[in-house]
């Protein structure tokens, strides 16, 4: 009889990281599902190709780091990634897009940082604008929403596949992005008025849907507890009210009102899906408020006033690199203590 | 009434397990063949074993006497006799052996004579907490900590609120509900009992609200009494000391405090009871209920088990089969430890034995990569930072760990509980803590004998100062009688010295001119009978004349000038010279006279060069001046090294102070040079002379053994540092 020799505590809330980070996957389907309505089967195309490429990366890799494969790939923070990733990019995208971006997302930016839970950077992030860098165009490229006017559809099954694979030429049928059409006519009231794009129900037209889409799927992960609130609540706060001030305080011509930028673009696949990533964001959860609003301001001023249309990438790479300093400065007060402590040095 | 309940941060709610141990009555758990009682099972120093082996013991009879203040007895819990005292393995994680006494019982099961009090009010305070002491009383929460030193309040301190502890938030775990349900009366007894010590001004009984039973039961035997039922909600862990009084009272107990800072003391349900026992029925604490549950155990319910009660036989009795075994462990699920040793007895600290199947409590998964989610810290009790605490504990950054109140952890499990990556978090905040606490005796070890090193050294350099100021003032004395011996003849050679030292300085002045203007007309002189040499001219002779003339009263005026400086500078050396040298620098003063003294010894020589090379007359004169002027500015050069050598030499002693090796490789340095010079000079004798010295000879053998002596005491410092 050998009697089991372990330290307290012995038993264990159900789970792992596996389940944590597939309640992810699940939470993605409503977005998805709106990407698809509007701009065809691409997305999908890209999420099966991404998810493919990152499984063999995921497992060259770990096969050369000497690191049990089945153990490790079952976790899914590959399959997080890459589905991150290929929501990011253009449905039109050709499939050597989708590589290069999913492929340096998990060798360079994952697994060259010492893999899952090491690296700095939220790697489908780094593969996002790996991409937007190197290829601007292929990645600027996207479809004008379907039901924009009587002749806008979404293309079907074998134009995806075109466009992924046959090298079809998507310029025929690529149009632009509420995000772009306001960057394009700001300060041009009659132009605006007059674009269709920009007037959705509430928002850029098919564009709020896709966010709405993201949004339930983020109450999706608070009701399961895979994230906290502090993140998003504080990124969209940022932006809400940045752009509620600019917008009926300065100029309504050249800021548009805070529903354009809370429901265009990645604002909420970012809030709710990217910057909440836990490896790379702040921890603490006054840490994580301040990330989440500086993500907001940053978004908020590029999309303004910088050369891209849409900034969650971008910021939240950068509050990547803040993150382990908000924490140092962001942490909560102890019981017993009167202060929080501040950074790393003892200061009571 | 309904009373404020706070909330404390985080907190989980695991399956709570309790209902299979907690519906039937607490059962005897029988009498073993033998009790193995440990000496330590309570928090301090062990006691003292008090019987021999062979002795028959009775019942509640003292095994081992308390060590200290805070430390307890222990009693037998049968009578019998002494089988052994010796080393046995005991309720640790470690599953180390510490000392036990070994009764064998007589099956009699005879008390010892005893006795309770029912009005103990009449005993006065410390007669009751010398009765809980004697009693071996100590918290049955799990801490074990001798409740005596909690109940001792201190007259500056005033107790505001008693808090019962009835929690038990562990899962699984329902000693505390079974004994509330069965004996509530009793411990309420119990409780004012306490109350009567401390005196407080409320007394709170706090009980999750997943026991409705225990809390009918302590209502209706608080009832018109002081004492009240606060019902909490269930949450892991409300039975944590400092959460508990959080929640009834909205306080918090600062970190590294006691409760009794903020005017609150807890104990527990058990330790309510334990305390009535010894009162009022005048029992020591010998048994105590404790739960045995888990799905290998066939009878789960709560026991009433005798300390010493070895495990293996009480889980035989509750129907546990050996093959079955897959864990044991001592206390709940969350916080208990494994127990590897069927031989460890029960002590008073153990609520609960939990024996679970493979099925009920898995093997632990492999670890996997923190992805810092950040559910520890949304559950953390105390609101650490586990997830960075981990980090640090890691990576062996102790420092950091520290700065984020590792020292708060209560090491509750709640991190490891919810942790998606299955990390065993409380195993590293255990290893981090201990590192640190081996760092810190480290450490306090060195700075204790740093500072007794610098006590040693301080008090060395301090006596060897003593010795100098004594010798300074021996050399002072001796050369203030010197000079007054000195300053006699110069009086009265110079009565102008007798007068106040401003006519002196004055008078002083004076010749000094007078000696400058003189020498000046016979260097002038000089010159101009150089001059008509070289030129051939008539009047030589009478210039030469003029020169002898001019030099002989240039001479005058300088000896003048220095009888009358001597003098002075004699009485001025007796008188306040000394003070101010001795104040400045002795040596800075010597060096200057030398140079003074050089200085005449040079001018006198280039006077006396001239004088040759003019074919003076008085060539001898000077001659003789300059060896005079040159033996004294030898003799002052002499002293100034000597002064200089004697500084050098105290500068050393007092860098070798530092290092008292170094001190005595000097000494024998120096008495190695000593012994050179008097072999030499004996030498030099026995060269010089057929015979030699015997004083010499005397000399050099007081040397050799100096020097011996010396090496002697190198050695032996050096042995002793070693």
């Amino acid at each position: 009889m050998a009697l089991l020799s372990v330290t307290s505590p012995h038993i264990h809330k159900p789970g792992n990281t596996g389940g944590f980070m597939r309640q992810v996957l699940y939470a993605t389907v409503p977005g998805l599902f709106m990407l698809t309505y509007f701009f065809g089967f691409g997305t999908l195309i890209n999420i099966a190709l991404a998810v493919g490429i990152a499984l063999v990366c995921e497992t060259l890799i770990l096969k050369l780091r000497n690191k049990p494969v089945a153990f490790y790939l079952n976790d899914y923070s590959a399959v997080v990634t890459a589905v991150l990733l290929a929501l990011a990019i253009p449905p039109t995208a050709p499939w050597w897009l989708t590589l290069i971006g999913t492929t340096f997302a998990i060798v360079v930016a994952k697994h060259l940082y010492g893999g899952l839970g090491m690296n700095p950077f939220n790697p489908a992030m780094v593969g996002y604008v790996l991409l937007l860098i190197s290829f601007p165009k292929e990645m600027t490229t996207w479809l004008p929403a379907a039901g924009l006017d009587n002749t806008v559809t979404a293309p079907g099954i074998p134009d995806s596949l075109g466009m992924a694979f046959l090298g079809m030429n998507p310029d025929a049928l690529s149009g632009a992005t509420p995000l772009d059409a306001f960057k394009t006519y700001a300060g041009q009231p009659e132009v605006l008025d007059s674009n269709s794009i920009l007037h959705g129900v509430f928002a850029g037209f098919g564009w709020e849907w896709v966010n709405v889409g993201f949004l339930l799927g983020g109450a999706y992960l608070l009701w399961r507890k895979i994230i906290t609130w502090h993140i998003p609540a504080g990124m969209l706060l940022a932006l809400f009210l940045l752009s509620g001030f600019f917008n009926t305080a300065v100029d309504a011509d050249n800021y548009p009102g805070f529903l354009h930028h809370l429901l265009s673009g990645g604002t909420m696949l970012g809030a709710f899906f990217i910057a909440t990533d836990p490896v790379t964001a702040a921890t603490s959860n006054r840490g994580k408020i301040l990330y989440g609003v500086l993500i907001g301001v940053l978004t908020y001023v590029i999309r303004t006033w910088g050369g891209y249309p849409d900034a969650v990438a971008f910021s939240v790479l950068l509050m990547n690199l803040a993150a382990p300093t908000l924490d140092y400065y962001t942490q909560p007060r102890t019981y017993g203590h009167r202060k929080p402590n501040k950074g790393l040095a003892k200061s009571d | 009434m309904s009373r404020h309940i706070w909330d404390f941060h985080g907190g989980i709610h695991p399956p709570e397990n309790k209902k299979q141990s907690s519906e039937t009555s607490i059962r005897w758990a029988g009498l073993p063949e033998r009790l193995v009682v440990p000496v330590q099972q309570h928090i301090g120093a062990p006691a003292k074993p008090c019987v021999n082996v062979g002795d028959p013991v009775l019942k509640g009879q003292k095994l081992a006497e308390a060590a200290g203040f805070v430390s307890l007895p222990v009693h037998a819990p049968t009578s019998g006799t002494v089988a052994a005292i010796e080393l046995r393995p005991i309720q640790h994680p470690s599953g180390m052996d510490a000392l036990c006494v070994e009764i064998t019982p007589d099956g009699q099961d005879e008390w010892i004579e005893h006795q309770g009090v029912g009005d103990y009010e009449t005993l006065g305070k410390q007669e009751i907490l010398n009765r809980i002491r004697d009693a071996g009383i100590a918290g049955m929460g799990g801490a074990g900590f001798p409740s005596v030193v909690k109940l001792g309040v201190k007259p500056d301190q005033k107790i505001k609120t008693l808090i019962l502890n009835a929690v038990e938030c562990e899962p699984y775990i329902t000693a505390d509900d079974r004994l509330m349900r069965e004996r509530a009366d009793e411990i309420v007894q119990g409780l004012q009992i306490v109350a009567w010590l401390i005196e407080p001004e409320e007394i709170l009984i706090g009980i999750e609200d997943n026991k409705p039973h225990a809390i009918a039961a302590m209502q209706k035997a608080t009832a018109g009494t002081q004492c009240e039922v606060v019902v909490v909600p269930t949450k892991y862990p409300s039975g944590g000391e400092k959460q508990l009084i959080h929640l009834l009272t909205g306080k918090e107990v600062r970190s590294g405090g006691i409760p009794a800072d903020v005017g609150v003391v807890c104990h527990n349900t058990g330790t309510a009871y334990a305390i009535k026992r010894a009162i009022m029925d005048g029992e020591p604490l010998i048994s105590r209920i404790t739960t045995l549950t888990g799905d290998c155990v066939a009878e789960k319910g709560n026991y009433e088990v005798l300390m010493g009660t070895p495990v293996g036989w009480l889980l035989q009795q509750a129907g546990v089969k050996a093959t079955d075994l897959h864990r044991l462990i001592m206390g709940g699920p969350m916080m208990g430890f494994a127990v590897h040793n069927m031989a460890v007895p029960v002590v008073k600290t153990t609520n609960c034995l939990l024996v679970p199947n493979s099925k009920e409590f898995p093997d632990p998964v492999p670890e996997q990569p923190c992805i810092r989610c950040g559910s520890c810290a949304q559950v953390c009790p105390v609101n650490l930072l586990p997830q960075q605490l981990y980090w640090f504990a890691k990576t062996k950054e102790f420092d950091k760990a520290a700065h984020f109140n590792l020292a708060d952890c209560i090491e509750c499990g709640a991190c490891s509980y919810v942790c998606p990556s299955n990390i065993p978090l409380v195993q590293y905040y255990r290893f981090a803590k201990g590192e640190i606490r081996t760092q810190q005796q480290e450490q306090a070890k060195a700075d204790h004998a740093r500072q007794r090193f610098e006590a040693r050294q301080a008090r060395l350099a301090r006596e060897e100062e003593e010795k100098e100021r004594k010798r300074q003032e021996r050399a002072k004395a001796a050369a203030a009688k010197q000079a007054e011996k000195k300053a006699a003849p110069a009086a009265k050679a110079a009565p102008a010295s007798a007068a106040g030292a401003v006519d002196e300085a004055d008078a002083l002045a004076k010749l000094q001119t007078a000696a400058a203007s003189t020498m000046k007309r016979y260097k002038e002189a000089q010159k101009a009978l150089l001059t008509a040499e070289k030129n051939g001219s008539e009047h030589l002779e009478a210039l030469q004349k003029k020169v002898e003339q001019l030099k002989a009263k240039a001479d005058a005026a300088k000896e003048a000038f220095t009888t009358a400086k001597n003098a002075q500078g004699q009485t001025a050396d007796a008188k306040p010279k000394p003070a101010a040298a001795s104040k400045d620098d002795p040596f800075a003063a010597l060096k200057q006279a030398s140079a003074e003294d050089f200085a005449a010894y040079k001018e006198a020589e280039k006077a006396l060069a001239a004088a040759e090379a003019s074919g003076a007359e008085d060539v001898a004169a000077l001659q003789q001046r300059v060896t005079e002027l040159k033996a004294r500015s030898d003799a002052s050069k002499a002293a100034m090294k000597e002064a200089r050598a004697r500084e050098k030499e105290q500068i050393q002693a007092k860098n070798a102070a530092a290092d008292p090796v170094k001190a005595a490789k000097l000494e024998v340095a120096k008495q190695q040079v000593l012994l050179k010079k008097a072999s030499k000079a004996l030498q030099a004798a026995k060269d010089s002379d057929a015979g030699a010295d015997d004083a010499l000879e005397s000399n050099v053998k007081a040397a050799e053994q100096a020097l011996e002596a010396a090496e002697h005491a190198l050695k032996k410092i050096e042995e002793e540092q070693a």
